[in-house]
């Protein structure tokens, strides 16, 4: 019988013995830094043959769909991290300009098993299945998620306990603006680039002089998209009319939609994401705003956040209409291709943006333990921070250390006029190179100067 | 003792040690079998047993006694935790000031609430209160956002003021704590295969919720408790008498309203994180189920309903289709693809289904509930016993249900 006075999961601990045991006979395991003490010393350090991963996804609620497609993309990563499948990506990444250290012997040579939790979209329910993840089954790393409530959520949770957090789907500002935190980390990208990379294409087809009218959903991500928009399609020449908050829960948006052709706006921003983006979108159509001539101009509708669920969602209504994506299954270079085709071949459709970026979140996880050497949390965050990777689907890319987030080209999307099958309704109009989409840590739209990230956490 | 009948003190007796010997108890499984799955015994499942079995004791008070359906207790909780985690931000990481004043908030905003709708019975006090919950559901997910950080919730952070604290060390944010004791702070006893988590945070709650327990036996047998239950059986009747119903009925709801706050405050100091949601209909309508499920009027129904439902929440919505193929892998393959797919519907994402499931069988042929059930299990092994008595066996012992 023993007692161990730390915070850990039961199972590591059980699995642990043995392993602990050696540890405190061998004193200098503690001394020596980095390789020596790589499974001790840290919240739930895997001890036997086998590593397990936490899948936190929203398996119901508004947001399932994306859920049950970040699930097949981690399922799908899981494979290929064990040596299973054909590798996906995997083949293609390059790590800081080098190969991968990832050999497809699961990582650090322990076999990736997964447990799978359901966030609900709620940030309660996504903390406890975090937590139980962590207590009950001695997970090492949480990841997924498919709204920034959540993701701001289970990223302080992850920090409090001694976790590493690699966020799913994400766009606000905040989950690496002002929550920012040292165990998080955001693949995904964010409103302040969607309006960066947005404004110029814009710009570029309606001209700068212009009338803008957003109708943004009534919570934080939808006040970050707004403000991101704004203020980048202003630095144009742009007037922003009026900007009007809807509920989350509105269905019906023609109460919203009808006094804007009355407001001398001719653009319609529509901040609005999944099913409130459909909903008002087809409202939008159906007022006729699309056919109607303000001011002497076409009016047209812009949706920053596109991503392929919706554009089905909305049908036909989509097509010339510009958004911003993060990443695009018809995208030509080698990793995407050798994703889509894994992908694919594994569930016989293409994969979304949500399961992209968490296939490339577990991906760069697992190597960052593997050239760290450890899952201890603080070895992974000195390997994410600052890391240069390519070969991961969207062209060279930088974990930025100061507020670990992805930097990486953005997608500026239109609905497709003429779609040749049902996943095929977005066409990529321009890349933005990633310098365009940079920005400050301290940028005042992330948190300015009082956002920090505190420090690294292992949870002992 | 301590002022509680003989059958009262048993019966807080048996819950005291069910609740603190709840680390063994539900972790009857040894980790490596593959029953593990069902083990409950992880820190954060216990405290939310205990923290729900408050907000479920509280809600009874109301509901049980007075007959009045409160459909916004809810409210009280979000309130509550809102106030505690304020109080983190703004005071200290301790938890006393937090759970303090999120009784206190919870109380005052019950008593307005209770004023208004308490003019009404029946359905119409229901919607009024529902009404009242999801508009503060609604202002906390986006008009007071700078209060209530909106759809993203609070969490402490590094530079919050926390006047009483000293700064953070080393960019940590301070764990919630009772005088410097971690809520999150855990020790690990293996036996064997068996391994028993003893947690701070869980000890704190439970003993929390053993007071709580503890004075609402008093208050079902107070005359207060009586009077309540003079409203439920016939409020009218009692007005002709020349009583005023409404400072009671107010007294309970405000009572309740500070039991939903405190539970709310012991899931902040348990959990440092609020979002709006927790005050969402749905919030309320689980404490009804938990109620109902358990065994309205009842003492000990409540908590067994949370716990329960907590169970259910947090096991069976775990258990995927990966985790049903390696219990089905014995049966041959079409078999075994059936029954996964057949019980696949009940858990993981499904375990709503099942609980709707059980609430209908409970409510269909146990409407006393869980406690009902039991009841029912002793009086048929007392039939028996009286049968062994009249054959010289010993007699039972009293049965500790209310």
């Amino acid at each position: 019988m023993t007692f161990t006075t730390k915070t850990v999961g039961r199972r590591g601990v059980i699995q642990g013995g043995a392993a602990l045991g050696v540890g405190l006979a061998a004193p200098t395991f503690f001394n020596s830094p980095a390789r020596a003490d790589m499974h001790t010393g840290y919240l739930n350090a895997p001890q036997g043959g086998t590593v397990t991963l936490g899948f936190n996804v929203p398996q119901s609620g508004p947001y399932a769909e994306e859920g049950a497609d970040e699930l097949r993309a981690y399922k799908l990563a899981v494979k290929h991290l064990n040596g299973e499948g054909d590798g996906g990506m995997m083949n293609t990444m390059r790590i800081n300009g080098g190969d991968t250290a990832l050999q497809g012997n699961g990582i650090l040579g322990k076999k990736v098993e997964y447990v799978t939790g359901d966030t609900q979209t709620k940030s309660d329910a996504a903390r406890a299945s975090a937590r139980s993840m962590i207590e009950k089954d001695g997970a090492i790393m949480i990841t997924g998620g498919s709204s920034s409530g959540v993701a701001v959520a289970v990223q302080a949770l992850c920090q409090e306990t001694g976790i590493i957090f690699m966020a799913g789907l994400t766009h606000s500002n905040d989950t690496t603006g002002k929550d920012r935190k040292a165990n998080g980390f955001r693949h995904f990208f964010n409103s302040y680039m969607s309006g960066a990379a947005l404004a110029p294409v814009l710009a570029a087809n309606y001209g700068t002089d212009r009338k803008a009218y957003h109708l943004t959903a009534d919570y934080n991500w939808g006040y970050t998209t707004e403000e991101a928009v704004t203020q980048a399609t202003e630095a144009m020449g742009w007037e922003t009319v009026n900007a009007v908050k809807t509920p989350l829960t509105q269905t019906d948006f023609s109460s919203y939609i009808a006094p804007v052709l009355q407001s001398g706006a001719d653009v319609l921003v529509l901040n609005h994401y999944g099913g409130n983006m459909v909903n008002s979108l087809t409202n939008a159509v159906q007022f006729g705003l699309r056919d109607a001539e303000v001011n002497g101009k076409n009016f047209e509708i812009v949706v920053p956040l596109y991503s392929r669920l919706m554009a089905k969602g909305a049908g036909a209504n989509v097509k010339g209409i510009f958004g911003s994506t993060n990443w695009h299954w018809s995208l030509s270079d080698d990793a995407s291709k050798a994703f889509v085709q894994s992908f694919g071949k594994e569930y016989g459709f293409p994969p979304s943006q949500a399961a992209h970026t968490c296939y490339v979140q577990a991906l760069l996880y697992a190597d960052a333990c593997e050239r760290a050497g450890t899952f201890n949390p603080c070895g992974v965050v000195e390997a994410l921070e600052g890391l240069e990777f390519d070969g991961l689907g969207n062209g060279p890319t930088l974990y930025r250390a100061e507020d670990h987030q992805c930097f990486k080209d953005v997608l500026v999307v239109k609905g497709k006029e003429n779609p040749e099958s049902e996943f095929d309704l977005l066409e990529v109009v321009e890349v933005t190179p990633v310098d365009q989409v940079m920005y400050a840590p301290d940028h005042p739209q992330m948190g300015g100067a009082e956002a920090t990230l505190g420090s690294c956490n292992t949870g002992v | 003792m301590f002022g509680l009948k003989g059958s009262d003190f048993a019966l807080f007796l048996v819950v005291a040690v069910l609740t603190l010997a709840a680390p063994f108890i539900l972790n009857p499984f040894p980790e490596t079998s593959s029953l593990a799955q069902f083990n409950g015994g992880y820190p954060d499942l216990m405290q939310r047993f205990v923290i729900f079995g408050i907000f479920a004791i509280g809600f009874n008070i109301l509901f049980g006694l007075t007959g009045y359906l409160s459909f916004g207790h809810a409210a009280f909780l979000g309130v509550g935790s809102y106030a505690a985690i304020w109080m983190m931000k703004l005071l200290t990481m301790n938890v006393i000031p937090a759970i303090i004043m999120s009784v206190i908030i919870a109380g005052l905003f019950s008593l307005v609430v209770g004023w208004i709708s308490l003019r009404r019975s029946g359905i119409y006090f229901s919607i009024l209160t529902l009404a009242f919950a999801q508009m503060s559901y609604a202002l906390a997910y986006s008009v007071l956002t700078p209060i209530t950080g909106g759809e993203t919730g609070l969490q402490p952070k590094l530079n919050d003021p926390r006047i009483l604290d000293a700064a953070p060390e080393g960019g940590r944010i301070p764990q919630a704590n009772l005088f410097g004791l971690d809520m999150g702070e855990s020790r690990v006893w293996n036996v064997g295969d068996w391994a028993f988590t003893f947690n701070a945070g869980y000890y704190v709650a439970a003993v929390v919720m053993l007071v709580a327990f503890y004075l609402s036996i008093r208050i079902f047998r107070s005359p207060f408790g009586m009077m309540l239950r003079a409203v439920k059986s016939n409020q009218q009747r009692m007005n002709y008498t020349g009583l005023n119903s409404k400072p009671y009925t107010l007294a309970a709801f405000v009572i309740s309203g500070m039991y939903a706050g405190l539970a709310g405050g012991l899931l902040v100091a348990m959990d440092t994180q609020v979002g709006p949601e927790r005050m969402f209909w749905t919030a309320s309508g689980e404490v009804v189920l938990m109620t109902i499920l358990g065994g309205v009027g009842t003492l000990i129904g409540p908590v067994l309903g949370a716990g329960f439902i907590k169970y259910m929440e947090n096991i069976l919505s775990k258990i995927n289709t990966t985790v049903l193929e390696g219990w089905f892998a014995f049966l041959p393959d079409g078999a075994a693809d059936a029954v996964v797919a057949v019980l696949g519907l009940f858990v993981g994402k499904g375990w709503h289904l099942t609980l709707g499931l059980i609430f209908m069988i409970v409510v269909i042929f146990l409407p006393g509930g869980l406690v009902e059930g039991g009841r029912r299990m002793f009086r048929g092994r007392d039939r028996t016993a009286t049968r062994k008595v009249k054959s010289g066996q010993t007699p039972p012992t009293s049965k500790p249900a209310e």
